[in-house]
């Protein structure tokens, strides 16, 4: 395997890599707080359906009015036109619906003590269905938004001496055509590992985050609001889906389409246990789930000479690889001690 | 102490919980611009006013009553078995394969075959993440999502590349021989004169369904076994105390409920299909999660809930059919029923304990 064909893999790794790692990153936050979420896929699902809805509607409207449901009272919003491209609201719309979901979570896990496994697992079937009612009742194409064009997508970046460089052998072709020419939301998902390393372990809210998630009635005597810091990393876990969310809407694909997350909010809780609830680690695991995915892609099935991979096996690999990890066969992977648990406050 | 009654326990707090759930469903069929109440007739009129209608709604039944005891089983031992989608393609599997492969001579021998090779291959598919989560601690939800995503990786190696016919394109099997096809209720009931449950795939199966609420029922209430479950449910410290092992109930329960899923797949693949396709299973791995939460895990209340979620499902097929309100309208209530029946059950739960204090102290 040469240069040429392995830097469209590689290429392809770090796009499809980038969905796997901030939700990843968000399910970090929720579950070092003692919040396990299931219910990552249904974020990234309902915020990739509003991303690409509001992208495609705010290019295609020239005046923007908001009809309040049930009544026939209505607020133009056109103003607001000029102030983000429209990607930028499909973002913005991307990241509230996700905090929607965040919030029924937060209210069932933390308000009111209920099983946080079945509040995922209810959330998920809640944006499956809804994105495809609400698809078809705007856009009536079965449960699709129209192909997005021009400024509803996300731009690509190009990195500086990009063009200049790629001539240089090895490095150009890495640096031009590997590292350069993503959207946005790729190199701050790979910026956000160190910023969430950071947070977490180098500042005040980082470890009163993490103490919350293993021993919540210390917090809680020290004064602070479990609470509280529960319903924030529950927030910061819906922002990081619903990012997520729209890059795969308006970045890795131009539409949103019927169950499009396909499965990967799953493999970013495999990709979560695998790095064992580690930012770095989650980093390497992302990489190498994304990976596994662009292969199955490029490839098919793999011939090695001797016998042939099928693609089920590389469609089956990260799973697979997660129960291994999870039997605690390559070292073990021990859950934050509070995870899970609703916190009663002692009287 | 008693905060509420027993009855309120069982009946009132799943009915309000329902009637939440689908107070918020008619808003969401309203804001897509539908009027409720003229889909909820659809549902109905399409679902049990006619024995096609009550035939198709009774095949869905069948198919939840079995993933529902599944799961309500894992649940009586505190394990949530989400994996039940996984079970029940494997239970396809075993089907399929006792179907194609073995010469039988009639249906009723094919029956128990088939039944017995989708309980062994839904039970073997529920047993590596019971003995991981015994053994090893593994949490078992991580383990049973892993595994519906291998077992669907699986089936399709296996359809594709073995149980294939030459030639075909689609990844299905071939069709089963003439003497597995299950007889339906059109050929049960149907007189020379009328024809019931014209075309509906409702067949035999759905009275081994009955059959194994009861089944469930006595082992659970009135076995041994059954009572060792409900204490390691209860408390895995005292049953430890008692000598109950840990690591026999978590595998023996775990067995049951994929036992109890893969044999969904008698229904779908031996009784409607005739053959085994990609997704047999049709999400009733997951809808059985809802059915044995609203059923409290009691299998009555979960025929009961199924027979709720077999007209949902029947009803949401018409409606689609009807009205193009797409059928992920029934994926909507199910997430809705999970959600105030499973996760938001304190919310329903702590104001009317405190209305029924309210009452008590009132009385005294």
């Amino acid at each position: 395997m040469d240069l040429a064909t392995l830097i469209p893999v590689l290429e392809s790794t770090i796009r499809l890599s980038t969905p796997l790692l901030l939700a990843c990153l968000a399910g970090l936050f929720s579950e070092r707080a003692g919040i396990f979420d299931i219910g990552l896929e249904g974020k990234m699902l309902i915020a990739a359906f509003f991303s690409a809805a509001v992208a495609y509607l705010a290019v295609t409207n020239e005046t923007w009015t908001l009809h309040l449901p049930l009544t026939d009272a209505s607020i133009g919003l056109t103003w607001l036109r000029s102030l983000l491209p429209p990607v930028g609201w499909g973002l913005l719309a991307g990241i509230a619906a996700s905090m929607a979901l965040s919030a029924i979570h937060g209210l069932a896990s933390i308000t009111f003590r209920g099983n946080q496994l079945i509040s995922g697992v209810a959330l998920n079937f809640l944006a499956s269905g809804l994105t495809v009612l609400i698809a078809q009742s705007w856009f009536r194409q079965g449960g699709k938004t129209p192909t997005l064009t021009g400024d509803a997508r996300l731009s690509e970046w190009h990195l500086p001496f990009a063009d200049s460089l790629r001539d240089v052998p090895v490095l150009g072709p890495i640096y031009s055509d590997l590292l350069s020419g993503h959207a946005p939301l790729v190199y701050l998902a790979f910026a956000l590992v160190p910023a969430t390393w950071w947070v977490l372990f180098r500042t005040r809210f980082g470890l009163r985050l993490r103490a919350v998630g293993e021993a919540p009635e210390a917090v809680d005597t020290a004064g602070v609001s479990v609470v509280g810091l529960r319903f924030a990393a529950v927030a910061i876990c819906g922002v990081l889906c619903g990012i997520a969310g729209a890059y795969m809407a308006t970045g890795l694909q131009p539409f949103f389409g019927k169950e499009m997350t396909a499965g990967r909010g799953y493999i970013a809780l495999a990709a979560l246990i695998f790095s064992k609830w580690r930012p770095w680690y989650a980093l390497g695991a992302c990489l190498l789930f994304g990976f596994l995915q662009a292969v199955a892609l490029r490839f098919q099935n793999i011939d090695l000479g001797a016998f042939t991979v099928p693609v089920q096996v590389m469609d089956a690999l990260p799973y697979i690889l997660t129960v291994v990890i999870l039997a605690g066969f390559v070292g073990k992977a021990i859950p934050p001690r509070a995870g899970g648990e609703p916190y009663v406050k002692e009287r | 102490m008693d905060k509420m009654p027993g009855w309120a326990d069982a009946v009132l707090v799943p009915l309000i919980s329902i009637l939440l759930a689908s107070l918020i469903s008619a808003l969401v069929i309203l804001a897509i611009g539908h009027n409720p109440v003229e889909a909820f007739s659809i549902m109905v009129k399409e679902s049990l006013t006619s024995s096609r209608g009550i035939g198709n709604t009774l095949y869905y039944t069948t198919n939840f009553i079995f993933t529902g005891l599944a799961v309500a089983v894992a649940f009586h031992a505190r394990m949530f078995n989400i994996g039940g989608e996984g079970q029940v393609l494997l239970g396809g599997l075993g089907v399929a394969l006792v179907c194609l492969y073995v010469p039988w001579p009639h249906w009723t021998l094919a029956l128990v075959g088939a039944t017995v090779a989708a309980g062994v291959f839904g039970a073997a598919w529920a047993l590596i993440p019971a003995y991981l989560q015994a053994k090893r601690g593994s949490h078992i939800v991580i383990t049973t999502i892993m595994f519906n995503f291998i077992a669907a990786a699986v089936l399709n190696y296996v359809l594709v590349n073995m149980l294939r016919p030459r030639g075909a394109m689609e990844p299905a099997s071939g069709p089963f021989p003439e003497p597995t096809h299950l007889p339906t209720f059109q050929e049960m009931f149907s007189t020379a004169d009328t024809v019931l449950f014209r075309s509906a795939p409702v067949n035999v199966s759905f009275f081994l369904a009955v059959l194994a609420c009861f089944a469930v029922w006595l082992l659970i209430w009135r076995t041994r076994l059954g009572y060792q479950i409900r204490a390691f449910g209860h408390s895995e410290s005292a049953a430890r105390y008692a000598g109950i092992s840990p690591v026999r109930i978590t595998v023996i329960a775990m067995l049951i409920s994929g036992g109890l899923a893969g044999m969904m797949a008698l229904n779908a693949t031996m009784g409607e299909a005739e053959r085994l396709v990609l997704n047999a299973s049709e999400g009733a791995g997951f809808i059985g999660i809802a059915v044995a939460l609203m059923g409290r895990s009691h299998p009555f209340g979960i025929f009961m809930a199924a027979l709720l979620f077999g007209f949902l499902y029947q009803g949401g097929l018409e409606l689609a059919f009807w009205t193009g309100i797409p059928q992920q309208l029934i994926t909507v209530i199910q997430a809705l029923v999970i959600l105030f029946t499973g996760a938001l059950d304190n919310m329903v739960r702590m104001p009317l304990e405190k209305l029924f204090l309210a009452l008590r102290k009132g009385k005294a």
